[in-house]
């Protein structure tokens, strides 16, 4: 780097008489540079997990004009108990397995299948990657038309059915309720969006991968069967986990998909936990107490993922 | 010495000879896989394809069933999307048909007239697409400058408990949307910026913020310090040494970043649904919203929907390059 700085003098001589005033101090500088993001974040961000916090504590409608009532822990000993949030931990915890695990196992069959390159790989993969960036409550509304029993094209794409006969949305069978059906067409959709993303990440491990190490096992006449258990996947487990890391954060923060495509539900069946705490805390009742306190716990298990990859993340940098 | 022309081969070489040529077997492998590969695209377009369809289908071709891949394409979606039309009586059409015949309708009150309607204003649907990009706009903008500013700052100096600030930063953007949008929305409330474009420029700004700072530290990281170095040595201070010999450098990251939080923002559903109601409102909460109205529109909405997809389509393209980068918070390169 030594030659770089002597050209970058050479031929842009800077001669200048160093004036010291009007100078700031590169501390002066990184404050007036830090300040800014963070007063924002604490205002928009910390300061209102305390307000939250203290309201988890009490009895509080945001629609009615009394004060916020200090309950002490009876709003967690109510979650604790409502069978209801159980009912949606459990969708979400179903969501976010299933989803999860389809868009890992797709996501790497693609990065394997678009790994060689030929004339247009970088235009496929390019068009391979368009659904994650598209917006999810868009995504959902479209999915809903494509799934549609009388005029969606999903159903007269799957053979031996009656097209008119399945409502997935609806999670039908021929009038029967199926369970699970739409919740399932949810996970679909889901795995549409973002197997792409698995992707993305696990085709940069792919890529990162030394030749050498399959020449040497080509030499001592591994089986692909083997250079693949033994070379390949465990070269790409960092980038997959942060992959699934990620994923299972953003799975169980999932929203907009499941608004624009059931609105949680038949009934219920995809009232996602983020879909039940909406509906707590903006629609009826206006809980805003017992939401909060939800929102804590919630905020609780992302946080403790979180950590998880952003550890994963440090170290997948340092490797890099 | 003999010439190449008497030692040389009798016929040119037009094909390759050489030893370690990809043998024919692993050369058709490849093409099978390349057209595997551009089916399984084709097959994750389809949504897309179905679509860009339905946007260009008449009322009746779009709930026809089985659903049609082949008919005639008409305009009609996007004038539900962004008019509001009235009947008109008999008379009236009469007279509009007049002025069609003498040219002076456009193509949109055509269309309307074809169904016996007249266009009687912008839909809802006009304002909610400035506000969407009015607000996107906005917040990209000073998103982006401060992320520049922090992230420049994270890179280049040290300071005491770096990494659990910039843990900090990351974190913010983990939080669901829902957990801080309650004590928000009571703040907002408070304050009198509940469904105001200036409260969700504010909150877009921040949403978009610990991802700009992730970024941008990634790409000043790349650049070396070594040119910074020599300008301060010449005597150029901190900030010009920044503005520049650094910023010129950053340009292609920043501009990365801004198309990023441009998309970020203008995707953005679940806080404009919760902390707005009308005047604010953007436009993602507001296409499900259509079909409220006199049954579903699909063509209406595929037509709102497309108006999303294009704007995304280009970028990712554009993007390409930086896509890995941005949905790791710039923590892996390719």
């Amino acid at each position: 780097m030594a030659t770089v700085t002597a050209e970058s003098s050479t031929s842009k001589p800077f001669v200048r008489v160093p004036t010291r005033r009007n100078q700031l101090s590169d501390r002066a500088v990184m404050n007036l540079f830090i300040w800014p993001t963070l007063i924002l974040l604490i205002i928009f961000n910390f300061f209102p997990l305390f307000y939250s916090l203290y309201l988890s504590f009490t009895s509080y409608r945001a629609t009615s004009p009394t004060a916020p009532v200090w309950v002490g822990i009876q709003n967690y000993t109510n979650i604790l108990t409502d069978p209801d949030l159980w009912q949606a931990f459990t969708t979400s915890g179903r969501y976010v397995l299933f989803s999860v695990a389809l868009q890992t196992v797709v996501g790497f069959g693609l990065a394997l299948l678009v790994r060689g390159k030929f004339r247009g790989s970088g235009v496929v993969t390019t068009l391979i990657l368009i659904p994650m960036m598209l917006s999810p409550v868009v995504v959902g509304l479209f999915w809903k038309l494509i799934y549609n029993p009388s005029f969606g094209f999903f159903n007269y794409a799957i053979p031996f059915i009656n097209p008119a006969a399945l409502d997935m949305i609806g999670s039908r069978f021929a009038d029967i309720p199926v369970q699970y059906l739409a919740l399932a067409s949810v996970i679909l959709v889901d795995v549409w969006m973002w197997s792409p993303f698995v992707m993305l990440l696990v085709l940069s491990g792919l890529n990162a991968i030394p030749d050498y190490l399959y020449e040497a096992a080509a030499i001592d006449r591994a089986s692909s069967w083997f250079q693949f258990w033994r070379i390949t996947v465990p070269q790409v487990m960092p980038l997959l986990l942060i992959a699934v890391l990620f994923r299972t954060i953003e799975a169980l923060k999932s929203f907009d998909l499941v608004m624009g495509m059931t609105g949680g539900g038949p009934g219920n069946q995809t009232e996602l936990i983020a879909v039940y705490l909406f509906r707590v805390a903006f629609q009826g009742q206006f809980r805003s107490g017992y939401a909060s306190a939800l929102a804590y716990i919630i905020l609780i298990i992302v946080i403790a993922i979180s950590n998880l990859y952003i550890r994963y993340l440090n170290q997948a940098k340092g490797e890099a | 010495m003999s010439s190449f022309a008497e030692t040389g081969p009798r016929r040119p070489v037009t094909e390759s000879i050489r030893v370690d040529k990809v043998s024919p077997g692993a050369r058709a492998t490849g093409a099978v896989r390349a057209v595997v590969v551009v089916l399984v695209a084709l097959i994750m377009l389809i949504p897309i394809f179905v679509m860009l369809i339905t946007a260009f289908k008449t009322r009746i071709d779009v709930t026809a069933s089985p659903p049609k891949v082949f008919f005639q394409p008409t305009l009609e979606g996007i004038v539900l999307l962004f008019t509001n039309r009235a009947i008109a009586a008999p008379g009236r059409q009469e007279e509009l048909r007049q002025l069609a015949r003498e040219g002076k309708l456009n193509i949109f009150e055509q269309i309307a007239l074809d169904s016996g309607q007249e266009i009687t204003g912008a839909s809802p649907y006009v304002g909610r697409i400035i506000n969407s990009l009015l607000i996107a706009g906005i917040s990209t903008a000073l998103s982006v400058f401060l992320g520049v500013l922090a992230g420049y700052a994270f890179s280049r100096f040290s300071l005491p408990g770096k990494d659990d600030l910039l843990f900090f930063i990351l974190s913010t953007r983990m939080l669901p949307a829902i957990v801080v949008t309650i004590p928000l929305f009571l703040m907002f409330r408070q304050v009198g910026l509940y469904d105001s474009h200036l409260g969700m420029i504010l909150l877009y700004t921040v949403f978009n913020l610990s991802f700009a700072v992730w970024l941008m530290k990634g790409f000043f990281d790349e650049i070396p310090r070594e040119y910074e170095e020599a300008a301060l040595v010449d005597g150029y201070s901190r900030l010009e040494t920044f503005r520049k010999i650094v910023l010129p450098q950053s340009l292609s990251g920043i501009a990365a970043t801004t198309v990023f939080c441009l998309i970020f923002a203008w995707n953005e559903y679940a806080f404009a649904l919760m902390m707005t109601s009308e005047k604010a409102r953007t436009a993602p909460p507001s296409i499900p919203s259509m079909i409220g109205r006199g049954g579903v529109e699909w063509a209406a909405i595929a037509a709102g929907s497309l108006g999303f997809l294009i704007p995304v389509i280009i970028i990712v393209f554009a993007l390409r390059k930086y896509l890995l980068r941005g949905v790791t918070f710039g923590a892996i390169r390719q």
